[in-house]
């Protein structure tokens, strides 16, 4: 048998957004990357740049308007739970269910598990992310950082062959936002789930990431892709480079009148 | 004590006996004649009387069953145009059409019609309910499920849900406050609806209903038992007022999605 081929492979992908009054308008264009099993890959970009969407068409919510995308090794794939996703915002849970029926629903309608085995793997999970004493609370109960736990926890369950995230920890605060980045990590660990993580935090995309790939917006491009797995400890000179190699580069794709006058010089 | 200070239930209960003597006092002190106003004593005496017998037990129950039958289809098919709605642009431009043709339109003024339609039957009500419960129901359930939030619907999708088992796992659960709201409303409708209906329809013999009961007393200048009639459709309203607030409080209330009154 040949070997398993890489989650992500893009090449010259084009993402089309339509809006309610039918306009369409490009998110992104000739996008091309490719995301390594097991790995952290992360997405950083300013607002607009079109990460987001770029992590939309990986799930299967956008089909690319050009260009090839494979996930898993095939084109044109629907969404579903073997790339789970951790949302931002906190209505990702479903309000009317308690913590632990979020996971153990899921497992039932997408893993066809028997009610025990859901219940068994459902606590496991809760587990994992240290909120078990959550488990028969309704989402509305709980702290923002509790609510990623837990929406963190259904998306492992599913056991997926890649975790998408879109800014999972943006709406949180910066104490609980650094405690979860480090459970990631561990997670990431022990787990070896292959993720996929949009963010603006250049902190969170070197301490979370091997790689980052770094974009720019107007016109939405990808600017670079940096190996980071060597940057894990936040009190190292090389992370400090490294922050500083990041930031060089997103600034740059910000500030579109130096780019303008640069390439007038040019 | 402050007012203020007293619990609720006990607030409303005092307000209650106050009005009740107050009407007494009325009927007693001011030599009302008892043919215009019968005092709550009297419509106690007849209330009681009425249940004893089970005429009004079954009379109740007469309207209640029109009522449950009319909303039942009514709400059926509310649920079944807003999931279209959901589904098809057609539907969604059909249930538009529909209900701003039908919803500005009392749906008594339908039972001349109806009685054209079905006879001096049950069927005639049965079929005003229906119409005066389908829009709310119908209205409301579409705007909950366009107002579903788009996370929760990429979450659901994310799981592999389309189709029905999404509308009914997710959309439902999601726009059930607007559910109830619209349920609320439809209840509303369908209850004066109904009474409203059986005051016309006078004819349909010893069981016909809450209206009748009202109506067919005045032939007899049986003004006690008009004030009969009147408590207990007012007690039944608020009974199922308290139900609706038992449903979202086990619901709606304890999920987050509404805040206790």
């Amino acid at each position: 048998m040949a070997s398993a081929p890489p989650p992500v492979v893009a090449d010259g992908v084009a993402v089309e957004y339509v809006d309610s009054a039918g306009r369409r308008s490009r998110a992104i264009a000739d996008a091309t990357f490719e995301v390594r099993r097991g790995e952290a890959f992360v997405i950083i970009g300013p607002s607009g740049c079109g990460k987001t969407t770029l992590l939309k068409a990986i799930a299967g919510f956008l089909q690319p308007a050009a260009g090839k995308l494979l996930v898993d090794g095939a084109a044109g794939r629907e969404p579903g739970p073997d790339r789970a996703v951790v949302f931002q915002d906190f209505d990702q849970l479903f309000a009317w269910r308690t913590v632990h029926d979020n996971i153990v629903y899921a497992l039932r309608v997408a893993r066809r598990l028997s009610a025990a085995d859901a219940k068994r793997r459902a606590d496991e999970m809760l587990e994992l992310v240290d909120i078990s004493r959550a488990a028969d609370r309704y989402p509305h109960e709980l702290s923002g950082g509790m609510k990623q736990r837990a929406a963190i926890a259904r998306a492992l369950a599913l056991e997926p062959t890649m975790l998408l995230m879109d800014e999972p920890f943006g709406a949180l605060d910066a104490i609980t936002r650094n405690q979860l980045q480090i459970e990631l990590a561990n997670v990431h660990r022990r787990t070896g789930v292959t993720i996929v993580l949009v963010t603006h935090s250049i902190q969170e995309a070197l301490y979370l990431g091997d790689r980052v790939m770094v974009m720019s917006a107007h016109p939405a491009r990808i600017r670079e892709i940096v190996d980071t797995s060597t940057a894990k400890d936040v009190e190292s000179p090389h992370f400090a480079e490294l922050t500083g190699r990041l930031r060089e580069l997103l600034v740059h794709r910000d500030d579109a009148l130096g780019a303008d006058r640069q390439a007038a010089v040019e | 004590m402050r007012w203020a200070q007293i619990p609720v239930p006990v607030r409303y209960a005092i307000l209650v006996i106050a009005i009740v003597v107050v009407w007494q006092a009325y009927v007693t002190l001011g030599h009302v004649n008892k043919l215009l106003v019968s005092s709550p004593l009297d419509v106690a005496a007849v209330v009681g009387a009425d249940l004893r017998s089970g005429k009004l037990v079954a009379i109740t129950w007469a309207t209640l069953q029109t009522l449950v039958a009319g909303m039942l289809a009514g709400t059926a098919i509310g649920f079944t145009l807003a999931s279209f709605a959901v589904f098809s642009k057609v539907g969604h431009d059909l249930l538009n059409v529909l209900s701003a043709v039908f919803n500005p339109l009392p749906s008594i003024a339908i039972l001349p019609l109806a009685m054209i339609w079905f006879g001096l039957r049950p069927e005639s009500i049965v079929f005003v309910v229906a119409l005066a419960s389908v829009w709310p129901v119908a209205i409301n359930t579409d705007t909950g499920f366009r107002t579903v939030s788009a996370t929760t619907q990429l979450a659901a999708r994310n799981l592999g849900l389309r189709g029905w088992r999404l509308v009914v796992d997710v959309l439902l659960p999601a726009a059930l406050p607007s559910i109830i709201a619209g349920l609320k409303a439809s209840w509303a409708f369908g209850w004066r609806t109904v009474v409203a209906a059986e005051l016309v329809f006078g004819v349909a013999g010893s069981a016909g209903g809450l209206g009748w009961y009202i109506n067919n007393a005045r032939y007899f200048l049986n003004t006690a038992t008009i004030f009969a009639g009147l408590v207990v459709i007012s007690v039944l309203g608020i009974l199922v007022e308290a139900l609706f607030g038992f449903v979202e409080r086990r619901t709606v209330i304890r999920w987050g999605m509404k805040r206790a009154a």
